[in-house]
C-alpha cells in the first residue's frame, strides 16, 4: 500500500514537474508546480512528517506559488509575449542543468551505504520536532532565522519609494 | 472496523449535509437581517416567511443558461469554482463538533479526524482557497475579473500572515495545535474548575483573528475582490448559472467554518458553562454541547452580516495598512507580551 502509494506520487510529481518545463503558457507551468509540490508534501505524510507537509503545503502551495501566480498575472504573460532566448542561452542552461543532474547522480551513488535511520512514528510531530530545532540545532536555527530577517530587511528597503532612499 | 467505517461516513456525510444546510439558509437569513437593519421586510413570498427561498434561488441558478465565454481557458474556467467549493468544504475535517457519545460501552468522538496540526491544516486549506478565486478570475480573460483575482490573492496573503501570528500567541498558551485538545482545555467555561475561555486570556488575538476572518471570506469591509462598484462584480463577473452559485456558496461556507473556528478557538468550542455541575450524563452534555456550538456559530455569523449591512467598504490603500502596519506588529507584540507572561507564571509565581 505505502510503496504503491510511493510510486504514484512519484509518477504524479516528476509528470507535472516536467510539464512545468514544457508548457508553453506560464500560467499554466505554476499551476503544475503546485501540483509538483502537493506530491512531494504526499512523500513527507508517507515519512509521517505531518507538520513539514502542512508547512509545505502553507509555504510553498499556498503562499509563494500564490506571489508567483500574482506576478504573472499581472505582467499578463502569455504564450505570445513570451520572450524567445537565444541558442547561446539555452546551450548555456542545458549545460548548467546537466552539472547539477551530475552531482545529484554522484551524491546517491554511496547512499545504500549509509545506516537506515530507525523508524519512529511520532518523528514529525510538533513537539518533538520544536524540541530538537531548540536544543539540538539552536544554532543553525537561529542563524536562519537572522538570515530570514536580513532578507525581509532586504525585501522593504527594496520596496520603498526611491524619495526615501535618498541621505 | 466495519462499524468504525459506518460511524466515519455517517458523520462525514452528517457534516457535509449540515455544512451545506446552514450555507443555504445563511444566504436567506443575510437577506432577512439585510432587510431587518434597513427597516424592510426582505424575502417572504416563498413559503411562510419566506423559508423556501432558498430552494427557489437554488432553482433559479439551475434553470439559468450558462455562458462560457469565447475567450476563456474553459478548463480552468470549470476549475475556479470548484476549487473554490471544495476547499471550502474541507477545513470542516478537523472541526470539533461535539464531545464524544458513548455508546455500547465505545466512545465515538463527534470530529471526522483529530490531526495533531489540526489549527495549521484549516490555515492550509483557507491558503488554498485563494486559488479557486485567482484561476476563476484570470481564465475569465476580462480586465475587471483579473484585477478582482489580483486584489485577492495580495489581501488573502497580507491577512494570512497576521492570522499565523494571532494563532501563535494562543498556541502559546495552550500548548497543542490539536483542535479538540484546545476545546477541551476550556472545559467548564466560566464555571466549576474555573477554566476560562481562551478569549479571557487572548482578547488582542481574538480580535485581529476576527478581522483575518472577514478578511480572508472576502465579506464586508474587506469584499475588495468583487466591488461592484469599481470591478463590475470582480472576479465572478463573467460567471453565470451553478458556476456562480458555486462561489457564492463558497463564501458562505466559509463564514460558517470560520465562525466554527472562531468558537472552538476562543469561545470554548462545545464546552458551555456550569456543564460539568449540572449532573447530567456524558451524552446529554455532549448533546448539549453540540447545540451550544452551533448557538456560537450562529452568533458568529450573524456578526459576520452585522458588519456587512453597518460598515461601509475600505479603500484599498486602508486594507493594506491596516493589515501590514496595524495587525501584523500587534499580533508579534501580542507573541512577546503573552510569551513573557508566560515565562514570569512558571518560573517565578510557582
Amino acid at each position: 500500500m505505502t510503496l504503491n502509494l510511493f510510486y504514484f506520487l512519484s509518477f504524479v510529481a516528476i509528470f507535472a514537474s516536467l510539464l512545468v518545463v514544457f508548457s508553453k503558457s506560464p500560467v499554466h507551468s505554476v499551476l503544475y508546480l503546485i501540483v509538483a509540490f502537493f506530491a512531494i508534501g504526499g512523500h513527507y505524510l508517507l515519512l509521517n512528517a505531518e507538520f513539514l507537509f502542512i508547512v509545505h503545503i502553507i509555504v510553498y502551495a499556498g503562499a509563494i506559488m500564490v506571489l508567483f501566480l500574482y506576478v504573472i498575472m499581472l505582467l499578463n504573460l502569455n504564450e505570445e509575449s513570451e520572450p524567445h532566448k537565444s541558442n547561446l542561452l539555452k546551450f548555456a542552461a542545458a549545460i548548467a542543468g546537466g552539472l547539477l543532474l551530475l552531482i545529484l547522480v554522484a551524491s546517491l551513488k554511496g547512499v545504500d551505504q549509509l545506516p537506515a535511520a530507525t523508524m519512529q512514528h511520532d518523528v514529525g510531530y510538533v513537539k518533538k520536532l520544536g524540541h530538537v530545532l531548540f536544543t539540538e540545532y539552536l544554532l543553525p536555527f537561529e542563524i536562519t532565522s537572522v538570515l530570514l530577517l536580513a532578507a525581509m530587511v532586504g525585501a522593504v528597503m527594496l520596496g520603498k519609494p526611491e524619495k526615501y532612499n535618498k541621505g | 472496523m466495519i462499524s468504525f467505517f459506518i460511524y466515519k461516513a455517517i458523520l462525514v456525510v452528517g457534516i457535509f449535509a449540515i455544512t451545506l444546510f446552514v450555507a443555504a439558509y445563511s444566504t436567506y437569513a443575510e437577506r432577512k437581517v439585510a432587510a431587518f437593519l434597513q427597516d424592510r421586510v426582505g424575502p417572504d413570498r416563498a413559503g411562510p416567511f419566506g423559508m423556501f427561498q432558498p430552494l427557489a434561488d437554488g432553482l433559479k441558478f439551475m434553470m439559468k443558461e450558462e455562458i462560457i465565454p469565447d475567450f476563456a481557458n474553459k478548463f480552468l474556467f470549470i476549475l475556479g469554482p470548484s476549487i473554490a467549493m471544495m476547499t471550502a468544504l474541507m477545513a470542516g475535517v478537523v472541526i470539533p463538533w461535539g464531545n464524544s457519545l458513548v455508546i455500547d460501552g465505545k466512545q465515538y468522538f463527534l470530529q471526522i479526524a483529530d490531526l495533531n496540526v489540526g489549527i495549521l491544516y484549516v490555515f492550509a486549506v483557507v491558503s488554498i482557497g485563494v486559488y479557486g478565486i485567482m484561476i476563476g478570475g484570470w481564465a475569465s480573460n476580462n480586465k475587471f475579473s483579473l484585477l478582482g483575482a489580483i486584489r485577492a490573492s495580495a489581501q488573502m496573503i497580507s491577512y494570512e500572515i497576521a492570522m499565523g501570528l494571532s494563532i501563535i500567541a494562543l498556541i502559546i498558551t495552550t500548548g497543542t495545535l490539536s483542535l479538540r485538545e484546545i476545546s477541551l482545555l476550556q472545559t467548564g467555561g466560566v464555571g466549576g474548575h474555573w477554566n476560562f475561555w481562551n478569549v479571557v486570556y487572548q482578547p488582542v488575538g481574538f480580535i485581529i483573528f476576527l478581522i483575518c476572518a472577514f478578511a480572508e471570506t472576502n465579506r464586508t469591509p474587506f469584499d475588495l475582490p468583487e466591488c461592484e462598484t469599481e470591478l463590475v462584480g470582480g472576479y465572478h463577473t463573467e460567471y453565470s448559472s451553478m458556476k456562480l452559485a458555486l462561489y457564492l456558496f463558497a463564501e458562505y461556507i466559509n463564514m460558517f467554518i470560520s465562525s466554527a473556528v472562531i468558537s472552538t478557538l476562543y469561545f470554548g468550542g462545545f464546552n458551555f458553562p456550569f456543564m460539568n455541575d449540572l449532573g447530567l450524563d456524558q451524552n446529554t452534555i455532549t448533546i448539549l454541547g453540540t447545540l451550544f456550538f452551533f448557538a456560537k456559530i450562529t452568533f458568529f455569523i450573524f456578526f459576520f452580516m452585522w458588519i456587512r449591512w453597518t460598515i461601509p467598504r475600505f479603500r484599498y490603500d486602508q486594507l493594506m495598512n491596516l493589515g501590514w502596519k496595524a495587525l501584523i506588529p500587534l499580533a508579534v507584540i501580542n507573541i512577546f507580551i503573552t510569551g513573557l507572561v508566560i515565562i514570569i507564571k512558571t518560573h517565578y509565581l510557582n
